[in-house]
């Protein structure tokens, strides 16, 4: 007798392996039998995911913006009325250089300006030709500082001077950015966490019917001695399975719905805009690991939940 | 093999279903349970299946203090039991071979000796002829042997039986009788729960009486007596 329990033990990894394919078979029995709510699962685990998805695009390109815009945070751009003339300019670049803080001030005139912006655009440069008759940016100072520290100070000084027209300012920008994100994170985190609960009620609710179903068959493995494990096994792959199913189908979405956004700000802005985003193509892997472990989890979690009261025999 | 010492059980209601049991049992003996409903004797079956913990007192099983074991080792534990119940408990969509085969499967056997071991089990209790039907299409006391044969099937040390001819007419009741005792006769202990009077005097076993959660009477070759 002991005997058979010992090669009992030695068979166990053996059949694992075939259990498994077996356990996959009858979770797809099972989830169809309940198709409806399955679908239900599948939904709302989807949904989660996919608000999660849209939340974490936001806050990666809110971080991409604020880093690739990082080197102009300790930049200040004066911009000066139409009608001050060389003594006023000249006055408020002597002004300015008083600040406390201040590493150098360097005058730009509108026509140097719109030079440089040509060159920023690279071969779409030609899209601003013709704009010198008429050239409507403005005479600037651009201030850099000795530190960031100094920038409220700066700014605050300068907008006592009479002939500033407007104050550019990217602290601030990035200042509200962060507030952004931050908001974004925090309300996107409790929403996804209560999508998730929910999710986590349907999944476990679903299976619950499966093992009503075989509640006579939990009875009698647990009274020939199957381990807990054992029995839970073919529940919890009927859990991942609804949840890799939802996964699936929102990095579908989440990918190819960024994909076209990526694409068509690409070609409708040209070059302006999407340096400031995070290619489509850098986000697959991430999604794809996020969203298949908050999806199998959820599965996991759903089913472990639904069978523990019948486990206790 | 079965040791209760001061055995007391007190479910979460405050109902006090045991009171300081001892009762020893050796292996190969044939055990009667007898007492009337709600003297304890089920509970004293839960306490050995660890489907319930004792309040106070030890409890061995194989030499084995058993009182703390928990989790993991209870299955380990019920893989040396073999249960048969009142109400047979089948799988109504699996042949009588594959409720049999079913205990084998889940604790891990391989194919081979599943496909050994099930027909030697059933020619046993003489059922070889129905391993494809179901358990519909069998009279009581065939379903009763098929669950004998699923407790026998990973040849377990102990076999406890709660009223298995309960729900059995008395012929058919004697039949079964006849196959436990052959088991016992192979070296099977058994424990056995059972309201049935006449079987138990004629058998001429060992019977241990429980009343009020006490035991009132241990005998060998007892009978089944008139307290209750
Ligand atoms: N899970 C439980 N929770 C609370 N009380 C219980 C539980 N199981 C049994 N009891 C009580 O414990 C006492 C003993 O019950 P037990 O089932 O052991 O009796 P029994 O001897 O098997 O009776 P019967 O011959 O009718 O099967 C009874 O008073 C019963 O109500
Ligand atoms: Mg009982």
């Amino acid at each position: 007798m002991d005997k058979l329990s010992e090669m009992n033990r030695e068979v166990c990894t053996a059949m694992n392996f075939r259990n498994l394919s077996y356990m996959i078979k009858q979770g797809f029995v099972s989830m169809w039998k309940n198709r409806m709510m399955s679908f239900a699962s599948v939904g709302s685990v989807t949904a989660a995911l996919l608000i999660l998805g849209v939340i974490l695009l936001l806050i990666l390109n809110i971080n991409n913006i604020a880093t690739v815009t990082q080197n102009q945070f300790d930049e200040v751009v004066v911009y000066l009325e139409e009608d001050v003339d060389q003594s006023d300019t000249e006055r408020i670049g002597d002004a300015i250089n008083e600040f406390d803080g201040i590493l150098s001030v360097i005058y730009q005139s509108k026509e140097q300006a719109l030079e440089i912006m040509k060159q920023n655009l690279g071969e779409n440069g030609y899209l601003l030709e013709g704009l010198e008759e008429e050239n409507p940016l403005p005479n600037s100072y651009v201030i850099q500082l000795k530190d960031l520290k100094y920038a409220d100070d700066v700014v605050m000084r300068l907008e006592g001077l009479t002939g500033v027209e407007d104050i550019r300012y990217l602290k601030d920008v990035l200042d509200q950015l962060m507030t952004i994100a931050n908001t974004v994170r925090l309300g996107g985190f409790i929403i996804i966490g209560f999508l998730i609960l929910i999710s986590i009620f349907i999944i476990s609710n679903t299976i619950k019917l499966t093992v009503a179903a075989r509640k006579r068959e939990i009875n009698i493995m647990k009274y020939v001695g199957a381990t807990n494990g054992f029995i839970r096994g073919p529940f919890v792959v009927e859990g991942m399975l609804l949840g890799l199913i939802g996964a699936v189908i929102s990095i579908a979405v989440v990918y190819f719905g960024y994909k076209y956004l990526f694409t068509v700000l690409n070609e409708e802005l040209y070059v302006l805009f999407t340096v400031y985003l995070v290619p489509y193509y850098k986000i697959f892997q991430d999604i794809t690991i996020i969203f298949v472990s908050i999806g199998v989890g959820i599965g996991v979690i759903g089913s472990v939940l639904s069978i523990r009261k019948f486990l206790k025999v | 093999m079965i040791e209760f010492v001061n055995v007391t059980k007190v479910y979460d209601n405050e109902v006090r279903a045991l009171s300081n049991i001892n009762i020893s049992i050796d292996k190969g003996e044939f055990v009667f349970l007898v007492g009337p409903s709600g003297a304890g004797k089920s509970t004293l079956i839960k306490l050995l299946l660890k489907e319930t913990e004792p309040s106070a007192g030890r409890l061995f099983f194989n030499n084995k203090d058993i009182t703390k074991v928990r989790n993991r080792g209870v299955p380990t534990i019920r893989r040396k039991i073999g249960m048969v119940f009142q109400d047979f408990r089948l799988l109504p969509k699996k042949t009588v071979y594959e409720n049999v085969a079913f205990a084998m499967r889940i604790i891990g056997a391989p194919n081979k000796e599943i496909r050994r071991q099930v027909p030697i089990i059933l020619s046993m209790v003489g059922l070889s002829k129905k391993a494809n039907s179901y358990p519909n299409q069998l009279s009581g006391g065939e379903q009763q042997r098929v669950s004998i044969a699923r407790a026998l099937v990973n040849n377990p040390s102990l076999i406890i039986a709660d009223e298995p001819t309960g729900n059995l007419d008395p012929d058919t009741a004697w039949e079964i009788m006849k196959l436990l005792k052959e088991i016992n006769n192979r070296g099977t202990t058994i424990l056995m729960a059972t309201h049935a009077s006449e079987i138990v005097n004629s058998m001429k076993r060992r019977v241990i009486a429980v009343k009020n959660g006490q035991v009132i009477r241990d005998e060998q070759r007892g009978v089944y007596g008139d307290e209750f």
